[in-house]
């Protein structure tokens, strides 16, 4: 099997192959980025993000209210319609106001697995804030020690580290030829990767992401570099990117995205857990406060913005694609400050809202079309 | 008629008028700061003010400010400026009105006084940090950010060591921001004001249980304000020791805020500021009174955890553990207490698609309070400033049939 066909495989049937993957190990489910997968593998199961798969949302919607996102409805429908039954626990990190309640309606709702929530700071800046930071990661260790069973030691820490870390290279070299090289790897194999690497063994994941960067390696130097030269460069800036259709309509429309910023995305795998910090937990703690924010983070006024406009420049960007959930508030904030940034530094953007329940259609088409064709 | 007017005018609460000269006065101080040289702090509802008040610094409510423009109609208009600015119409609309009235100082006061710093206490949402990073650029004056980490279930041995270390991290900053010594004597002063303060605005509530209520919520949502505002002064704990007098005063004479108490109902969420007059008469007709609310007591709900001879070691974790910064199955809890405590009929609730943290969970709390006390919920789908989300028929028509449960409801008794 090539390796793109087991990774699509895997992005079209998530929970079979969970199940399947349950046999072997304890699966953890997770709902963001700050989810701290090295202590969930170190623990030695298997963290698992959880989108949500409903196209209809019935049992959810009599906990939710229809001002809530698309993605705390879906993962609370299939929790709830016991979709989910190969997880061991959920672990809910406290990102925005939405998933804090989901948090709690998951935990006053759901019977038969485990419920921790993991407070993060929302400051990553301070001293104070990294202080609490790796202590809120021991208290999730001994958590995760007691309800799985199981010591965690540091070496299984470092282990866990340094397997995340050569995903988190894979990916980053894919990224990287894929910005000299647009074209060179589809937009939606891109996604099946990026959304199969949330969700798959990270063993197998590091074996395929190491091979695939080889491949593209490769193929920039032989007759596949041919690629799209004359595409247009396009960043996609946004949360969760649940359809993989837009980036079919971005290279139809002649585009091809060289980089993002989304948490499905770059800022999963961005940056590195320092594997010579004497102590793990703490290195951990370290890539966070380092790493690209969420918007419902806070790392300054300013930094968010400066990132974007370092980030789209040195890619080379014509244009940005700010991707939105609607009723995502966090991103939704930042937005105007954006697309100013963006606007000093010459790089026009577009604005799409998508709700997952509904289909973007023909309008989002239609509108992306002509954002690229104007660039 | 006569008779009628007299009887409207006894229920009519006095010591309005003495509130609305002390707010006045407020806004007066604050908008002439510039001038009497005093530095102005903009600062979250349930951020911890004492230390503004401590440092003679000026502290401005947006989230007041923003009721303020709901209750003068004034929201959907600069929600639409906000909107105009690329603000999505689903955020909050006093996070929206706020942003869109700051460069063209509209509003009921004409904007409020331009900030010299901005204290964010994220402790009632995530809302507040990214409305607060966004002034902070706009007007270019430095943030402090109140890191509470939320207590679904209680509050940590951590978060509790952050807290700390935080408050004393907000009281560098104000020693920067006004370079002053900060007076830990005057401090403790304002402490034991502030919890005073707290206890007589609780024992206003309280004075609810009787039958008839001497007040309803739309009469806390009004005196609310300066709990909110300048809760640790003086002036507050003097107010409130008036409206109590005049509160023991109605209830000894049995003057009810509604002319013939039938039910009494509990509302949760914040109010719908450009609907309250409406409301309120639709409820009264109906010989519903509003004797409680999730939403003013929440100024005084952490008093158990504040110590008051040791305001700054103790103030983290009062201001942790307020009642939005809590789990929704604690909210529960909450509201049962306070529905036996005022012996409420009914509950009605504002989901309000402005606040996400209020709202979501309410379905929950509906069927649990359902369960363990057997009384109806009705469901107000509204926003507390943005007008366009209300629709007056839909829920005149609801409280109507609500009205039919609660008469059933009686009957059956």
């Amino acid at each position: 099997m090539k390796p793109t066909e087991e990774l699509l495989q895997i992005t079209k049937n998530p929970y079979a192959y969970a199940e399947k993957l349950s046999a072997e190990k304890k699966i953890v489910g997770t709902l963001c980025s700050y989810a701290p997968e090295e202590i969930i593998l170190a623990a030695g199961a298997h963290p698992f993000r959880l989108f949500g798969s409903a196209a209809q949302a019935r049992l959810a919607d009599t906990h939710l209210q229809s001002y809530c996102c698309s993605l705390a409805r879906g993962v609370l429908e299939d929790t709830l319609a016991g979709r989910l039954e190969f997880l061991e626990g959920i672990v809910f990190t406290h990102t925005c106001d939405t998933m804090q309640r989901l948090s709690d309606i998951c935990r006053i709702n759901l019977s038969g697995l485990f419920h921790l929530d993991v407070i993060l700071p929302v400051k990553l800046d301070t001293a104070s804030a990294r202080g609490y930071f790796r202590d809120v990661l021991q208290t999730f260790r001994e958590d995760l020690q007691s309800l799985l069973g199981v010591e965690i030691a540091d070496d299984d820490l470092r282990r866990a580290i340094s397997l995340t870390n050569r995903v988190r290279k894979a990916l980053t070299r894919i990224y990287a030829t894929i910005s000299d090289h647009p074209g060179i790897m589809k937009g939606e194999e891109l996604y099946v990767l990026n959304r199969a690497a949330m969700m798959m063994d990270r063993s197998r994941l590091a074996l395929l992401g190491e091979e695939t960067a080889a491949q593209l390696d490769a193929d920039k130097t032989g007759d596949g570099a041919a690629g799209a030269p004359a595409a247009k460069r396009i960043f996609l800036e946004g949360g969760v990117c649940n359809y993989p259709d837009i980036f079919k309509i971005i290279e139809e429309a002649g585009g091809a995205a060289v980089g993002d910023d989304l948490c499905t995305g770059f800022r999963y795998f961005n940056g590195l857990v320092d594997e010579g910090n004497p102590d793990p937990l703490g290195a951990i703690a370290d890539r966070y406060m380092q790493r690209i924010v969420c918007p419902a983070k806070h790392a300054g006024i300013t930094d968010r913005g400066e990132r974007l406009v370092k980030m789209v420049l040195e890619k080379r960007t014509q244009g940005v694609i700010f991707f939105f959930l609607k009723f995502c508030d966090p991103h939704a904030f930042d937005y105007p400050y954006l697309q100013q940034a963006l606007e000093k530094a010459g790089v026009p953007s577009l604005m799409v809202e998508v709700d997952e329940q509904l289909q973007a259609g023909g309008q989002l088409q239609t509108r992306l079309e002509a954002f690229i064709e104007m660039l | 008629m006569t008779e009628k007017n007299e009887a409207k005018e006894k229920r009519k609460i006095k010591a309005a008028a003495k509130m609305k000269e002390i707010m006045t006065a407020y806004y007066i101080d604050a908008k002439t700061a510039e001038q009497t040289g005093k530095k102005v702090a903009w600062i979250t509802s349930g951020g911890p003010v004492e230390p503004l008040i401590a440092m003679d610094i000026i502290p401005v409510y947006p989230e007041n400010h923003g009721a303020m423009i709901g209750a003068s109609k004034m929201g959907v208009d600069l929600c639409r400026k906000a909107e105009e600015m690329g603000y999505s119409s689903d955020l909050c609309s006093y996070a929206r009105s706020d942003i869109g009235c700051a460069p063209v100082n509209g509003g009921p006061i004409g904007g409020l006084p331009k900030p010299d710093m901005l204290v964010c206490c994220n402790n009632i949402c995530g809302t507040v940090l990214k409305w607060y990073e966004v002034q902070a650029r706009y007007f270019n004056v430095p943030l402090f950010i109140l890191d509470t980490p939320f207590t679904h279930v209680g509050f940590s041995t951590e978060a509790k060591k952050y807290v700390k270390s935080q408050i004393l991290e907000y009281i560098e900053f104000l020693e920067n921001a006004t370079k002053k010594r900060f007076d830990y004597d005057r401090m403790q002063e304002v402490g034991r004001l502030s919890l005073e303060g707290q206890r007589l605005w609780q024992a206003v509530l309280d004075m609810a249980v009787n039958r008839p209520s001497p007040l309803s919520a739309f009469d806390a949502f009004f005196h609310l304000a300066l709990i909110v505002t300048l809760r640790g002064t003086r002036q507050t704990v003097d107010y409130y020791k008036i409206l109590l007098e005049e509160m023991q005063e109605r209830a000894a004479q049995k003057i009810g805020a509604v002319a013939d108490e039938k039910y009494r109902l509990l509302w949760d969420n914040l109010p719908i500021w450009y609907r309250m007059k409406w409301l309120s008469e639709k409820f009264a007709a109906a010989g519903a009174c509003l004797v409680a609310d999730t939403y003013t007591t929440a100024w005084c709900g952490s008093l158990k955890y504040i110590k008051e001879d040791d305001f700054i070691e103790t103030m983290a974790e009062g201001y942790s553990r307020i009642y939005l910064n809590i789990g929704v199955d604690q909210m529960a809890e909450q509201i049962i207490a306070m529905a036996k405590k005022y012996a409420v009929d009914g509950i009605v609730m504002h989901s309000n698609r402005s606040c996400k943290p209020y709202s979501f969970g309410q379905y929950d709390i509906q069927r649990i309070v359902g369960e363990k006390m057997g009384i109806p919920t009705l469901m107000i789908e509204a926003d507390m400033v943005d007008e366009r989300s209300f629709s007056e028929g839909q829920v005149e028509t609801r409280i109507e049939a609500f009205s039919e449960v609660l008469k059933g409801q009686t009957e059956a008794w």
